[in-house]
């Protein structure tokens, strides 16, 4: 018999390396048609770190997203960066680029000031690449023009550094005091499934979520984010492990074939609501979505099968052998009822 | 067979007050400027970068859990078809390290190469470069090696026994080693036993986390070649550019100028390349031979011997008032290391600071060990150090509902952390939606909350009174460096303490650095405030005198309150039995975006540091009445920085207007 069940789970992620101490270069620099190049050590895992911080530079100096490259991840060009790991990436690099690009728009607009022979507090940028005196768009210079007479008239770069670094904060060995992150995200999750208590085999039907991200800098990447991270949660939940037998090794897998994860037939819908409360520090307040959304579908996923037939899976990952050995014990699938 | 269609919507309606969404470029979904590299195939990844004559290099790995190495002979293996050199444990400048020796954390106990013992099943003793992978592997597979298998221990609580086999010669007692005092490290918060004794119910359980491998796509690995002026190019599937810059120079004993890394597109990551495995083998391969050298794991190399996902153990033990309030919550978390230390020590103390979970629990307890097993080192993984306590912590709300027979989502709100509340590890919390994020999944899903849980806010009612204060707590000396393994206690944790102690209500090191970030070093980096997306104009809340602390009378807070005097129920005892659901209604019923914080005394604590100066760094300032001092060392300080405050503006983003 198949048995429907819910399951809830809510969670909280500390964004950025626990204890700081981790600090994160980059530099901008305009090319002399008035691009900008921005110049750094993260890494693209895929999860788009370049794109955040091109759409991250070109929002701070105030020109267009296509006017704006990004190097990355060569140690002969790249300022230093701790990494991309512990949702650090957008949160410290993000910092560091906003420093920078603010530096590079600082000069910028005194170059242009020159140019226009107005106060460059007078200036603003129109996000098209255009530079004009405020509330009087036609005395205006393109960025192109302003970066060829920095360059070849003023002798003046359109240039800026940034850093940021959260200092090293420690432990405190007797009450575990610290200062560990200064922005959380925040996921709460319903998971829907169906228990066979004949084969133990569990089959995920919905997932609604609701993810808090501080701002979605990029929504796509956001999505791509949130979507792909439940799906390896449910993979967590019910399928992976080296160790299917830990603290046993045996029978450990060694390629795809072994290494058990749904694959595309097993995907369920998951319907995703974005909330963004920015963080006061973050950059435009956005948090790292990237490791957090994993985590609330293994606890639902476990509540969900709790509810189904009334066994508590308590061992990860959650297998059909665990599930029916639970239903054996229990002398038959308890449902607990619809929740809610 | 399910339709997989996802739907995302925005919910721009909540936090709107605290957001401007007036930006050009940020929010866009604005393709990948790589996307159309990546999907023609034509984007480079490490393993795309081609040399005429590449070499390989395979490696000889322990076919035993624990073993002493006796000897090895190579001599069949040297004289194989294809093999250019061996790489030998002597080769190597410095073969000791520990991943963050970069941050100063730890001591050096892992080897590059296993000397006189190896202490996992796949650890590599011997590098083998060849002229293709097979003629590597296959030499590797003639190296004849004697071993003398010693006694392995494989589970966490078993290592932590007295008399288990010692796994890591740095670390013999097999946990790794806290302040050079403890072995475990300890969070302690108000007094658990005191509130366990006066719990309604207590819920206990243990729950245990699977090892698992992040699976990327691209296998890890490194190509490494000479370059001119006696440099090296590396090009790595590294998460980390500069740690693996830092470990292969510290490794090879050589500066980091000669070292050229470049990589930055990476086939999949989720924490699993962070190790910096592969760098200082291929550079070191390159400086040998003097010819490109290529070191890359296999599949199984990947599943099996590339570090894991570390496997914890929680038990969890809660002291709950019938109401469904949470008084008391203790943890115990082994934390599998397997044989070296790698990051996990760093994951225990990352964990540490997340309990007692997303909630507000007057008194927390917790020991958590980084234990070495005879396994494969574990590392990184997407939700590192919190993916694991967060199953347990989650698993277990809900057995604490069923327990006091209460709606599960409810009991989570009654239970959750709102602005203002003071966290375990001695922090006030900011910035909290968990309620937010709980009523708007339950709103869209069906699952029926009472017309309290609806009406709570995370920015409402934190704060205030006992929320908002660190309690008296209670110390013990449980755990001493070797104790357990002298004296027979293991693996109890919070057994054998020769000392206990109390720490007075509102203590708070004064001296802990601020989690803010540095403050921009030239005033031409400091960004407008208004070119950021915050609102901080007139919807800002305006500055407030601090919160009265325990004197104060209660204020009347809409929503759930809760009270760990009270024995009667303050919400809802009856919840899943008689009591009426009101259905819900769907849109943006949430009061949160409607309610002006600033009406909320529990607001103050946070608004305290940014809407006027503090005490600490201006000597004119009025003492905020009712805060002690030693309460206020708990709120982050400010670096300082020039320009004009603004209320309702993060120190950080507090720039002068140009």
């Amino acid at each position: 018999m198949i048995h429907p069940g819910r399951g809830f789970a809510c969670i909280n992620y500390p964004i950025g390396m626990n204890l700081g101490g981790d600090p994160s270069q980059a530099l901008v620099h305009s090319t002399p048609d008035g691009k900008f190049m921005v110049t750094l050590s993260s890494i693209d895992l895929g999860q788009g770190v370049k794109s955040v911080m091109r759409q991250i530079a070109a929002e701070s100096l105030g020109v267009p997203v296509s006017d704006v490259y990004v190097d990355t991840a060569d140690s002969d060009t790249g300022p230093h960066d701790m990494g991309s790991f512990a949702s650090r990436g957008t949160h410290r690099m993000g910092n560091a680029v906003i420093r920078a690009a603010t530096e590079a728009r600082y000069q910028m607009m005194e170059a242009a000031a020159d140019e226009l022979e107005v106060n460059a507090t007078d200036l603003v940028t129109d996000g098209k690449g255009n530079i004009h005196v405020k509330g009087s768009p036609s005395r205006s210079i393109t960025v192109e023009e302003t970066a060829q007479a920095a360059q070849f008239r003023q002798g003046r770069t359109l240039a800026g550094r940034g850093i940021f670094l959260v200092p090293f904060s420690p432990v405190d060995a007797e009450t575990g005091e610290m200062t560990p992150v200064s922005s959380f995200a925040h996921a709460a999750m319903i998971v829907d499934l169906t228990v066979d208590d004949e084969t133990g085999e569990v089959e995920v039907t919905q997932i609604n979520s609701a993810y808090e991200v501080g701002r979605a800098l990029n929504p796509r990447l956001v999505e791509q984010q949130l979507i792909g991270g439940a799906w390896m949660g449910v993979s967590h939940a019910l399928y992976e492990t080296t160790e299917p037998y830990y603290p046993d090794r045996a029978h450990g897998p060694e390629d795809f074939n072994h290494y058990l994860m749904p694959g595309p037939g097993d995907t369920a819908p998951h319907h995703i609501s974005i909330l963004e409360r920015p963080a006061p520090d973050a950059p435009f307040g956005g948090k790292g979505p990237g490791e957090m959304c994993a985590n609330p579908v293994l606890p639902a996923v476990a509540n969900a099968v709790y509810n189904a037939v009334g066994v508590r899976c308590d061992t990860l990952p959650i297998t059909p052998e665990k599930i029916l050995r639970g239903i054996r014990a229990n002398g038959g699938a308890r449902p607990q009822g619809r929740p809610g | 067979m399910n339709q997989p269609i996802n739907h995302v919507e925005y919910r721009k309606d909540l936090f709107a007050d605290e957001r401007d969404d007036v930006l050009a470029e940020v929010g866009q979904p604005t393709i990948r400027q790589d996307i159309l590299g990546h999907v023609t195939g034509r984007s480079p990844y490490y393993d795309d970068h081609l040399f005429d004559g590449l070499l390989h290099i395979r490696c000889v790995r322990s076919p035993h859990h624990h073993a002493r190495i006796r000897s090895v002979d190579s001599v069949a293996a040297e004289r194989m078809p294809g093999v250019v050199r061996l790489i030998r444990a002597s080769d190597i400048p410095v073969n000791m390290n520990t991943l963050l020796s970069l941050i100063e954390f730890g001591r050096d106990d892992e080897p590059l190469l296993a000397t006189d013992k190896v202490a996992y099943r796949g650890q590599p003793l011997l590098a083998i470069i060849a002229t293709s992978p097979r003629a590597a592997e296959d030499a590797a597979a003639a190296v004849r090696v004697d071993y003398e298998v010693l006694p392995h221990v494989l589970d966490v609580e078993e290592a932590l026994a007295p008399g288990a086999p010692s796994v890591n010669e740095e670390y013999p007692n097999n946990s790794f080693d806290y302040h050079e005092r403890y072995d475990h490290q300890k969070l302690r918060f108000g007094d658990v036993e005191a509130a366990f004794r006066r719990a309604d119910h207590i819920v206990e359980a243990n729950y245990q986390m699977a090892p698992i491998e992040q699976a990327p796509i691209e296998t890890g690995g490194a190509i490494a070649a000479p370059e001119t002026n006696d440099r090296i190019v590396c090009y790595t599937g590294t998460q980390a550019l500069f740690f693996s810059v830092g470990v292969t120079a510290k490794q090879l004993d050589m500066s980091s100028s000669r070292l050229h890394f470049i990589g930055g597109t990476v086939g999949g990551g989720f924490g699993g390349k962070v190790d910096s495995h592969h760098e200082p083998l291929a550079v070191l391969g390159a400086l040998l031979t003097g010819r490109a050298v290529k070191y890359q794991w296999d599949r199984a190399e990947e599943m099996q011997v590339s570090a894991p996902r570390s496997a914890e153990r929680w038990r969890i033990k809660d002291g709950v008032m019938r109401d469904g309030s949470i008084i008391a919550r203790q943890f115990t978390g082994f934390f599998d290391a397997g044989a070296y230390t790698r990051l996990t020590s760093y994951g225990v103390q990352k964990c540490t600071g997340h309990l007692p979970g997303p909630y507000t629990i007057p008194n927390v307890a917790s020991n958590a060990f980084c234990v070495f097993t005879n396994r494969t080192p574990a590392t990184a993984m997407r939700g590192f150090g919190i993916t694991g306590v967060d199953f347990a912590i989650e698993c277990h709300m809900d057995k604490v509902a069923e327990q006091v027979g209460m709606d599960p989502i409810e009991l989570r709100i009654l239970n959750a952390y709102r602005d203002g509340d003071m966290k375990a590890h001695r922090r006030s919390a900011k910035n909290c939606a968990l309620i937010e994020a709980t009523q708007v999944v339950a709103s869209k899903s069906g699952w029926r909350l009472s017309p309290d849980a609806l009406a709570a806010s995370s920015m409402v009612g934190g704060g205030i009174g006992w929320r908002g204060e660190i309690p008296e707590t209670s110390t013990d000396t449980a755990g001493e460096i070797g104790q357990r393994r002298r004296d027979g206690h293991a693996p109890d944790p919070y057994a054998g303490a020769t000392a206990r102690g109390t720490v007075a209500a509102g203590y708070s090191d004064p001296n802990a650095t601020s989690a803010l970030g540095n403050a921009p070093q030239d005033t031409e980096m400091e960004p407008e405030a208004e070119r950021l997306g915050f609102k901080t104009g007139a919807a800002a809340p305006p500055a407030m005198p601090p919160v009265a602390t325990s004197a104060a009378p209660r204020p009347a807070v809409p929503g759930l309150t809760r009270d760990r005097d009270q024995t009667a129920p303050t919400m809802h005892p009856d919840a899943g039995s008689s009591e009426p659901y009101r259905p819900m209604t769907r849109g943006p019923t949430l009061p949160s975006a409607a309610q002006p914080s600033a009406a909320v005394p529990g607001q103050a604590r946070d608004d305290l540091h940014t809407g006027q100066p503090s005490g600490q760094t201006s000597p004119t300032a009025p003492a905020a009445p009712g805060t002690s001092a030693q309460t206020r060392a708990s709120e982050e300080t400010e670096p300082m920085r020039p320009g004009p405050r603004r209320p309702g503006v993060s120190g950080f983003l507090r720039g002068r207007r140009r």
